[in-house]
């Protein structure tokens, strides 16, 4: 038998196996998002370049004008609303697939927009919204005159939905690919009405996959700034467009570090909230 | 009950799959204006497959995309391979700092990143933002997909099989090339392949970490939405929309066969 390996060929095979991801990772994750908290902490300068003084001003401004406020709110909620749609869309939808005689190719057909180019998808939804556009074509069609679909609020909530919608649908599916149903026909046997079984026997089991998908549709949903940006125009601003608007023509990169770190710590504090209630496994199995 | 379910799940693939319609009839549509259908033309295809900027964009996707997803596989395998099979100190801090790329909203990375090459090119004049960033910066947030995919086929891994290739003489990098790698195989390839789509995909993250001459094609798609559309993109869109389907089928045929 082959004696064990020594400590010092342990840490050779570690250092070859872990190190050069973990460099990649320290290098390009981690001292990024320091020099993001940092520069969160500086000043504009003239030509827009981070100068000291250091301080506590940009989240001071932040936190104190209503308009950042609103923006944190409006955020919140656009994601908070078009997540409940989705749910509402994808939860029955889950149960269709996995009952399905034909899953394989009901959830390729869910895949498929999923693996479309994202801008794409958010350009569809211009042709159909926009003044000559495929809506306001049969809103004409119907007599009545034609609507100003774009940019609006409404158009940002379709486009989210449409596209996080498969982000929420997949998790689900495998929630609901491991129901024990066995419950269900007991839930029956003890005298339980349809709504009442599927509540008490079936609806916690899929707790964990709601959870998961919500987590996957809401964060994402929170930071976008694409869809408020070509959907919404100028009418309807997230966290992600403040933060784009900052590093672009705004010229406040100081500014703008204080805003994304602000979004980091609402994703992380949520993420912090899922751990809590699901365990780590929670967050393995989240990705 | 099962009725309204199907008709619910129908209306939903139909609003699914109405975007992806409407930009595939308008690919073939003759009006350069509106979405009014005025006849059946090619023309959009011929005139993207002249577009030499168009083409240039694809050849800038493609570099990024290649280049980022073999370095990612290879990092993200070795690091998967070192988390299953070590335990060392900061081991959790570093299966936290994993997690940071999939779960941060990507304009926070991507601003992080451009700030990044800002700072080290005010020190040392040194990176200009070109492909070059850009694919540093996707290898950033592949390397996390990458060894979360592998690892979970990893710790699905009968230990006993390394084990016996070590009690029979082989040494570590024979142990890893002939029974571990193999065995692992799949959550490469998935790893790689889900690198590679992430990375063609990408908007936001190129976008604050491209320069001049960098331009890439969702780049490409996102000012022309801008700044007014050309039929043409409608004719992009569609053979992208198409190489997809192409891609995702095969890809589930090749894995039903090994099932």
């Amino acid at each position: 038998m082959r004696e064990a390996a020594t400590p010092w060929e342990r840490l050779r095979q570690m250092l070859i196996t872990v190190g050069p991801g973990a460099l990649w990772l320290g290098l390009f994750v981690l001292i990024p998002t320091l020099i993001m908290l940092v520069a969160s902490l500086m000043s504009r300068g003239s030509l827009g370049q981070l100068v000291p003084p250091f301080g506590l001003h940009n989240y001071l401004r932040f936190f104190s004008d209503p308009l950042f406020l609103e923006i944190i709110g409006r955020s919140l909620w656009i994601g908070l609303w078009s997540t409940v749609f989705i749910m509402l869309l994808g939860y029955p939808l889950a149960f269709y697939i996995a009952q399905s005689r034909h899953k394989e190719v009901l959830l390729l057909l869910v895949v498929i927009p999923f693996f479309t180019n994202f801008l794409i998808r958010v350009y569809a939804w211009i042709v159909i919204f926009q003044k000559e556009g495929l809506l306001n074509g049969l809103i004409t069609a119907f007599g009545l005159p034609p609507a100003e679909l774009l940019p609006s609020t409404l158009a940002v909530y379709v486009a989210t939905v449409y596209t996080y919608l498969p982000f929420f649908v997949l998790p689900l599916y495998a929630a609901v690919e491991r129901i024990d149903w066995s419950q269900l026909e007991a839930a029956y046997d003890l005298g339980a009405r349809p709504i009442r079984a599927f509540w008490e026997a079936i609806f916690p089991q899929t707790v964990p996959g709601l959870f998961e998908g919500f987590l996957l549709v809401f964060i994402p949903a929170v930071g976008t700034f694409v869809i408020a940006d070509l959907l919404g125009g100028g009418k309807v601003t997230l966290i992600g467009n403040l933060i784009q608007l900052q590093f672009g023509s705004a010229q406040n990169w100081a500014f703008g570090s204080a805003a994304s770190m602000v979004l980091m710590a609402m994703v992380l504090l949520g993420l912090w909230l899922y751990a809590r209630t699901q365990g780590e496994k929670g967050l393995d199995k989240l990705v | 009950m099962k009725r309204l379910l199907s008709i619910h799940a129908w209306l939903v693939f139909a609003f699914l799959y109405l975007p992806i319609a409407v930009i595939v009839a308008l690919s073939f549509n003759q009006s350069r204006f509106g979405v009014r259908f005025t006849g059946f033309t090619f023309d959009w295809y011929v005139r993207l497959f002249s577009n030499e900027r168009i083409l240039e964009y694809l050849t800038n996707t493609l570099i990024v995309a290649v280049v980022s997803t073999v370095v990612s596989t290879v990092l993200g395998t070795l690091l998967a391979v070192g988390l299953v099979r070590h335990r060392f100190r900061w081991q959790n801090a570093l299966r936290y700092l994993l997690y940071v790329p999939v779960v941060v909203p990507d304009v926070v990375m991507g601003i992080s990143l451009l700030l990044l090459f800002d700072v080290v090119r005010d020190a040392i004049g040194w990176p200009r933002l070109s492909l070059f960033t850009i694919i540093l910066a996707h290898i950033s947030f592949q390397i996390a997909y990458v060894t979360l995919v592998v690892r979970a086929r990893l710790m699905l891994l009968d230990p006993s099989l390394e084990e016996a290739a070590k009690d029979l003489g082989a040494t570590p990098w024979l142990t890893f090339r002939e029974v571990t790698l193999p065995l692992i195989m799949p959550g490469v390839v998935s790893g790689a392949l889900l690198a590679f789509s992430l990375s063609l995909d990408d908007f936001v993250v190129t976008f604050f970490t491209a320069g001049p001459g960098s331009t890439t094609l969702p780049l490409y798609i996102y000012s022309s939405v801008k700044l007014g559309v050309s039929p043409e993109i409608h004719a992009l869109s569609t053979l992208m929309v198409g190489i997809t389907i192409l891609v995702l089928l095969l890809g589930t045929l090749f894995w039903r066969k090994r099932a």
